[in-house]
């Protein structure tokens, strides 16, 4: 069966090991997580996790029954084929000199990327869209001089419930 | 008022009608143990925590209630994980209470401290570990019921020793029921189905599993067998959910199955499977399973469904209420099985079971393990519990025991658990005392927890260990002969204790047979004994399990020892 990526969207109590047993329900049967955002939700006791993670579609509904298995998770959904916002984030750390100043300049302009922050060395950026395009920005920015970045797992979200 | 976390501990166990506990004290237990010395509770001391998980087990598996245990922190800790572990492949409801150092030195690596949590995570169907005195009476409460309901599993409750000793008003509050427990009540529609498949399917078997035991749903699974004369073969955790003595059962199926229910499986064109989870000791190669049939499996957990079988017709649902829905949905559609091929699929199964039935060859001057079990099955009119260690004593007591009734075969399935039926058998005997409760063992499994001897004496609990002795690890022994040119590597079990004379200084009585005209005797008297009993049979010493299915072939090709390969 056709492998791709998809993007699983989990309900759980908010305990403190709740992650753990999420990555080790997965680990343990073999599974690789891609990315990984967590955080409350309107309710504090209850927090969503949304991952990605890449397999056909049997081995998906395996990974989500596995998860409603576990007791502290409320739902699991697989949001591949749903309609729904996807987003990401990247923090980008430029490094800035006499010689490539101007470059960055010009490229943050017409690229209308935000700057965060900015000092005499460096300019921080935030990028945030879906993959491809932030996969498109950093291409854009590696001849730049990048010299760290930090990227957020997706996030997710269905249009109707 | 209030209580203490030991006194709330002890409160919450009569309240779930605990009336056994099995379990060894430590230093972070100490407070709690204090509190069963006040109380009425029946407390069993075992000498190693792995026997008392497994005897809580055996209690759980016997009495279809859960089982208890409680051990002490650190290394009282992992050693009942291999008992968690056990329980948990085979979906026993167990509360295993773990002591746990102070809140303020966990992470400190204080003097026997542990993360047992994070240790049995992927063990345990859940775990808790309680943080203040206010959440332990919700979460016992809360561990009892995750354990019973669903599909049933083990749930480790960590104790911190401070906790315990803190005060507060015992409220358990309310459960909350979970999403993992909805229980799906199968669709009319997918009664319709199935209805049709029967109607439909010449050659219908029916593969009963260990789901059927833990749902009590014995009884509607032989009502529908029989009323509708349809085969049945069974996984090892399924033996006693339909009767061995009635001419539709045609015995175990998988590696080590009769060769007719193998073959029934390779040529049947529709397998109705309920609460099983199609374990590679019983499919052998997948692709090969059942190439002919259209396969329905009804399971309650729906991880299970299309995990390692692609099924045509899943039904999602606790066993007993599906078959009763299916029995009753058969029953108003006047459904009736179609007379002339359902006996041409009869008759067929009945040429194969006697063209290779499930026999051994025979020997006058060595004793055949197979006869000692046929021999207790005849001394006891198979009215016995019998548990099993796991290898070879397993494989044969499952072939040659034929058990009519569920909760009868008690054995460790999935994680194959050495070590298991002498625990296990004193936690039965335990919950049933007039019954007879033999251990049907193995001279390498009976020593991994034969200091539970100790336990058996000290309280007279009665059961009898059927040493199946032949100086080897039989199964693996069995695997060099057939796959590594006989190199016995490590195998050897020549050099062991006198079990006789050991049985003796543990305060049990000892027997031995060391001909076959010797074993009706030593089991009549041991049997007869009020006092626990090894008998130590000194069996043939090379024989092997067969038929066997060599791994990762087709379940139709089948080794027949001293028979030829058929197909």
């Amino acid at each position: 069966m056709e492998k791709k990526d998809h993007i699983i969207s989990i309900l759980v109590y908010n305990k403190p090991d709740v992650l753990a047993r999420i990555a080790g329900t997965l680990g343990g049967k073999g599974y690789n997580i891609d990315s990984l955002c967590v955080n409350t939700t309107t309710q504090n006791d209850i927090s969503k996790i949304v991952m990605t993670t890449i397999g056909s579609q049997a081995t998906i509904n395996r990974i989500v029954n596995e998860l409603q298995k576990l007791v502290d998770v409320i739902s699991a959904d697989d949001l591949t084929n749903v309609e729904s916002i996807h987003r990401e984030m990247v923090l980008v750390r430029l490094n800035l000199t006499p010689a490539n100043t101007e470059a960055v300049r010009k490229a943050i302009d017409a690229n209308r990327w935000k700057v965060i922050v900015s000092g005499d060395t460096f300019a921080m950026i935030e990028i945030t869209g879906d993959k491809t395009q932030i996969d498109f920005a950093l291409a854009r920015m590696e001849p730049l001089g990048v010299t760290d970045i930090t990227r957020t797992g997706l996030v997710a979200l269905k249009l109707d419930d | 008022m209030k209580l203490k976390g030991t006194e709330i501990l002890l409160k919450a166990l009569e309240e779930e009608k605990v009336d056994i506990i099995f379990g060894y004290p430590g230093g972070a237990v100490l407070d709690i143990y204090d509190q069963i010395y006040k109380s009425n509770l029946r407390h069993i001391l075992v000498r190693h925590e792995q026997g008392a998980v497994h005897a809580a087990d055996g209690y759980a598996r016997a009495t279809g209630k859960v089982g208890v245990c409680l051990v002490t922190s650190g290394p009282g800790a992992t050693n009942a994980v291999t008992g968690v572990a056990t329980a948990n492949m085979d979906s026993i409801p167990l509360v295993v209470f773990t002591g746990q150092v102070p809140t303020g030195l966990i992470g400190n690596d204080a003097f026997q401290e542990c993360d047992i949590t994070g240790i049995t995570r992927p063990c345990t169907k859940h775990n808790f570990l309680v943080r203040n005195i206010e959440e332990l009476a919700a979460t016992i409460k809360e561990a009892f019921h995750i354990a019973r309901s669903g599909r049933p599993g083990p749930v480790l409750v960590d104790l911190p020793k401070n906790v315990m000793a803190a005060q507060t008003e015992y409220d358990p509050g309310n459960v909350r029921i979970r999403n993992h427990e909805v229980l799906y009540k199968p669709a009319p529609k997918k009664m319709a189905n199935l209805q049709t498949m029967l109607q439909e399917a010449k050659r219908p078997l029916i593969m009963t599993g260990g789901g059927v035991i833990l749902s009590r749903a014995a009884e509607e699974l032989t009502d529908l067998a029989r009323k509708y004369r349809i085969p049945v073969t069974g996984t090892l955790m399924g033996l006693g959910s339909f009767p061995g003595s009635d001419p539709l059962w045609l015995g175990m199926l998988g590696m080590h199955g009769t060769y007719y229910a193998n073959m029934a499986v390779s040529h049947c064109d529709l397998l109705l499977a309920v609460g099983v989870r199609f374990d590679d000791r019983v499919t052998g190669s997948i692709e090969t399973f059942a190439p002919e049939a259209k396969i329905v499996h009804i399971d309650i957990d729906p991880s299970s469904i299309n995990k390692n079988v692609t099924v045509d017709l899943p039904i999602i649902g606790d066993a007993k209420s599906a078959l009763t829905d299916l029995l009753r949905f058969l029953e108003e559609h006047h459904y009736e099985p179609d007379g002339a091929p359902r006996q041409a699929w009869l008759s067929e199964i009945d040429e194969w079971r006697e063209k290779v039935p499930l026999t051994y060859c025979r020997n006058e001057e060595v004793i055949k393990p197979q006869f000692v079990i046929q021999t207790l099955h005849r001394l006891t009119g198979g009215d016995a519990l019998i548990t099993t260690e796991v290898g070879q004593n397993q494989m044969w007591t499952a072939q040659f025991f034929s058990f009519d009734r569920p909760n009868t075969f008690i054995s460790s399935g999935g994680l194959g658990t050495m070590g298991f039926g002498l625990p296990a058998a004193i936690g039965v005997k335990c919950a049933f005392p007039d019954r007879q409760v033999v251990d049907i063992a193995g001279d390498g499994s009976i020593q991994m927890n034969i200091q539970e001897l100790a336990t058996a004496a000290q309280y007279n609990i009665a059961v009898k260990v059927v040493l199946l002795n032949n100086g080897y690890l039989g199964m693996v022994r069995q695997w060099q002969e057939l796959f590594y040119e006989k190199r016995y590597s490590q195998t050897d079990m020549t050099y062991a204790p006198d079990f006789v004379r050991l049985a003796e200084a543990f305060g049990v009585v000892g027997l031995r047979a060391t001909k076959p005209g010797e074993v009706e005797e030593v089991l009549r008297q041991g049997l007869a004994a009020h006092k626990p009993v090894l008998m130590d049979f000194r069996v043939s010493r090379e024989e092997c399990v067969y038929p066997m299915v060599h791994p990762g072939e087709s379940i139709s090709q089948m080794a027949l020892g001293t028979r030829e390969m058929i197909n």
